[in-house]
């Protein structure tokens, strides 16, 4: 079975982050990078289901510049096969439905029987690119999996909903499945995987081969949220602290009476 | 502007998310029609037209089917703009909705700012604008983030619609919630445990703390996926909502699903070392602080 999972590389969420010269994304310098973290989902089920289909070869593809490299070693070390590194510098400014596409491109003659993502970035969050990839590829695709099955071209999957109900769905293959948090455990690389990782193949395409639309949205200006919670904010020493944080308990709440 | 409100209905109800999509045309001006794959005997109060499928025939989750449901109203209605709840629901459809249409399709907006919506962007930390640059738009709305409808009114001009559309996926039904081992909705205190603790063995001190405000102890998200903590201790979207005299955060970064969660908290306090987290937008205090060191300095004192 040929199975493809897409990842991004984004930055850490709890990174400091700064505005960019043009205004339009956060400034990459001075960050900590790390795969996507639904997509360490995604990579995990995936190579559970090569481990359980016998004969299966499973790439990993990802957008960016030469640092997601990086990132996809993470992917090849969990145990994919093979590394499709779709080089662009400014994958950033690309719009989901450009990324999609990009993805389709790349994909459309290949007969993947099963295409994983996260159900979205970190980053930007639009929680878009896999149902779109599913759409242009003509693919039925289930979004948000908490809980994936795969036997004799059929998935069982379960979706998660609000308030922590789930729903059952099922669809043949071939399809796509968006990943949410809490699927499976994501595992860590072992040591001679990592080393193995180093040798597997990673090929490496010009984004320019494969964008053929163009973008549906810009970003006209980011910049940080007004804070509206006018909250006190302490710091110091933990003792002062924990004195100050009774006190202020005592006046406001009604919970150490 | 005219809008088409994409309504929701889950197990035999309608959603009250139905009343936000309400709200935001009220807040834009906007003239609208609305649509949902639903029920007769569960109709919204809303002033317009309704487009109703039977979600008996058409199932609850069936997207290809209400795909094509959904692109023959548009086609009917021409909407400049196809406005859908940031949900389980709503990020399913929306992307095929806007790709059929060859439309933007702007995700999570919290607010219009001057006529350009506006989402966040990396967990919230920083918002940007976004410019669509077609016709029609798609957008999908964060959860509470234009808050609901006054007082819901009306009765809809209900037109039924139909397709013979192939589903392609099969729905076979719900699981329920895990049944919850913890009330945490009567709890007077909250004491909840994030990413931010680091490791399972942290946990106690959370427990202690919470033990020592006489409250029940809580987590967000990752806690739980880690399976650190039970999923019937997690506060947020996916698990409960809950309204506490105080809620104390304990390396929570402030993911929206979790603040949905515990928002109505009366007196909230957080503690990250992160000043720029999101939970300072809902924090009464923030302390910036090292949680193993100042949870049990703040345990030891209230103990003593």
């Amino acid at each position: 079975m040929k199975i493809l999972v897409c990842i991004k590389q984004v930055p850490d969420m709890e990174s400091k982050f700064k505005i960019s010269a043009t205004g339009s994304w956060y400034d990459d310098a001075d960050l900590a990078w790390r795969m996507n973290e639904y997509d360490e989902y995604a990579v995990e089920q995936a190579v559970q289901l090569k481990e359980q289909i016998a004969g299966s070869d499973l790439t990993v593809l990802c957008i960016g510049r030469q640092q997601v490299q990086e990132t996809m070693k993470k992917a090849l070390a969990m145990g994919c096969d093979r590394g499709v590194h779709i080089a662009d510098d400014v994958a950033h400014e690309k719009d989901p439905f450009e990324i999609a596409s990009i993805i389709t491109e790349f994909a459309k003659d290949k007969d993947f029987e099963l295409i994983f993502t996260g159900m979205q970035s970190q980053d930007r969050g639009s929680a878009q690119v896999g149902v779109l990839i599913a759409e242009l590829l003509g693919l039925p695709s289930i979004s948000t999996i908490v809980d994936f099955n795969y036997a004799d071209g059929k998935i069982d999957a379960k979706r998660e909903l609000e308030g922590g109900i789930k729903a059952l769905v099922r669809c043949s293959t071939p399809a796509l499945v968006t990943c949410q948090l809490g699927l499976n455990t994501p595992r860590y690389p072992t040591l001679p995987n990592i080393m193995k990782a180093k040798r597997k193949e990673l090929l490496t395409v010009n984004v320019a081969e494969l964008l053929k639309v163009e973008a549906k949205q810009d970003t006209a200006k980011i910049y940080f949220p007004e804070k509206r919670g006018g909250g006190l904010v302490l710091e110091g020493d933990a003792n002062d602290l924990a004195d100050q944080l009774i006190k202020i308990l005592k006046e406001k709440t009604a919970v150490l009476a | 502007m005219k809008t088409l409100l994409v309504a929701e209905y889950r197990d035999g109800k309608l959603l009250n998310s139905t009343y936000e999509l309400v709200a935001f045309a009220a807040q834009t001006g906007s003239e609208s029609a609305m649509f949902l794959v639903g029920d007769n005997s569960s109709v919204p109060q809303y002033n317009g037209t309704l487009y109703l499928a039977d979600s008996g025939k058409y199932s609850e989750f069936n997207p290809a089917v209400h795909k094509q449901l959904l692109l023959d109203v548009i086609a009917t209605e021409k909407p400049d703009m196809v406005v859908f709840s940031h949900s389980s629901y709503g990020w399913d459809l929306a992307p095929r909705i806007s790709l059929a249409l060859g439309a933007a399709q702007i995700s999570e907006v919290v607010e219009i700012d001057a006529g350009v919506p506006v989402a966040p962007v990396c967990n919230s930390k920083l918002r940007r604008q976004v410019k669509g640059n077609t016709a029609q738009t798609v957008i999908t709305l964060q959860a509470g983030a234009f808050g609901l409808s006054d007082e819901p009114s009306g009765t809809p001009t209900i037109i039924e619609i139909n397709t013979d559309t192939a589903a392609q996926t099969e729905f076979c039904g719900y699981e329920e919630a895990e049944a919850s081992g913890v009330d945490l909705s009567k709890a007077e205190v909250i004491v909840s445990a994030g990413r931010g603790i680091g490791k399972p063995e942290n946990l106690g001190i959370i427990e202690e703390l919470a033990k020592a405000l006489k409250g029940e102890y809580g987590a967000s998200r990752p806690v739980i996926d880690a399976e650190w903590v039970d999923h019937s201790r997690q506060v947020g979207t996916t698990g409960q909502t809950v309204s506490p005299k105080l809620y104390v955060a304990c390396g929570i970064s402030g993911a929206i699903q979790h603040l949905a969660g515990m928002k109505k908290s009366e007196f909230v306090v957080a503690i990250n070392t992160d000043k720029d987290a999101p939970i300072g937008e809902v924090a009464d205090v923030l302390i910036v602080a090292d949680l193993k060191q100042f949870v049990p300095a703040l345990t030891q004192k209230l103990s003593a």
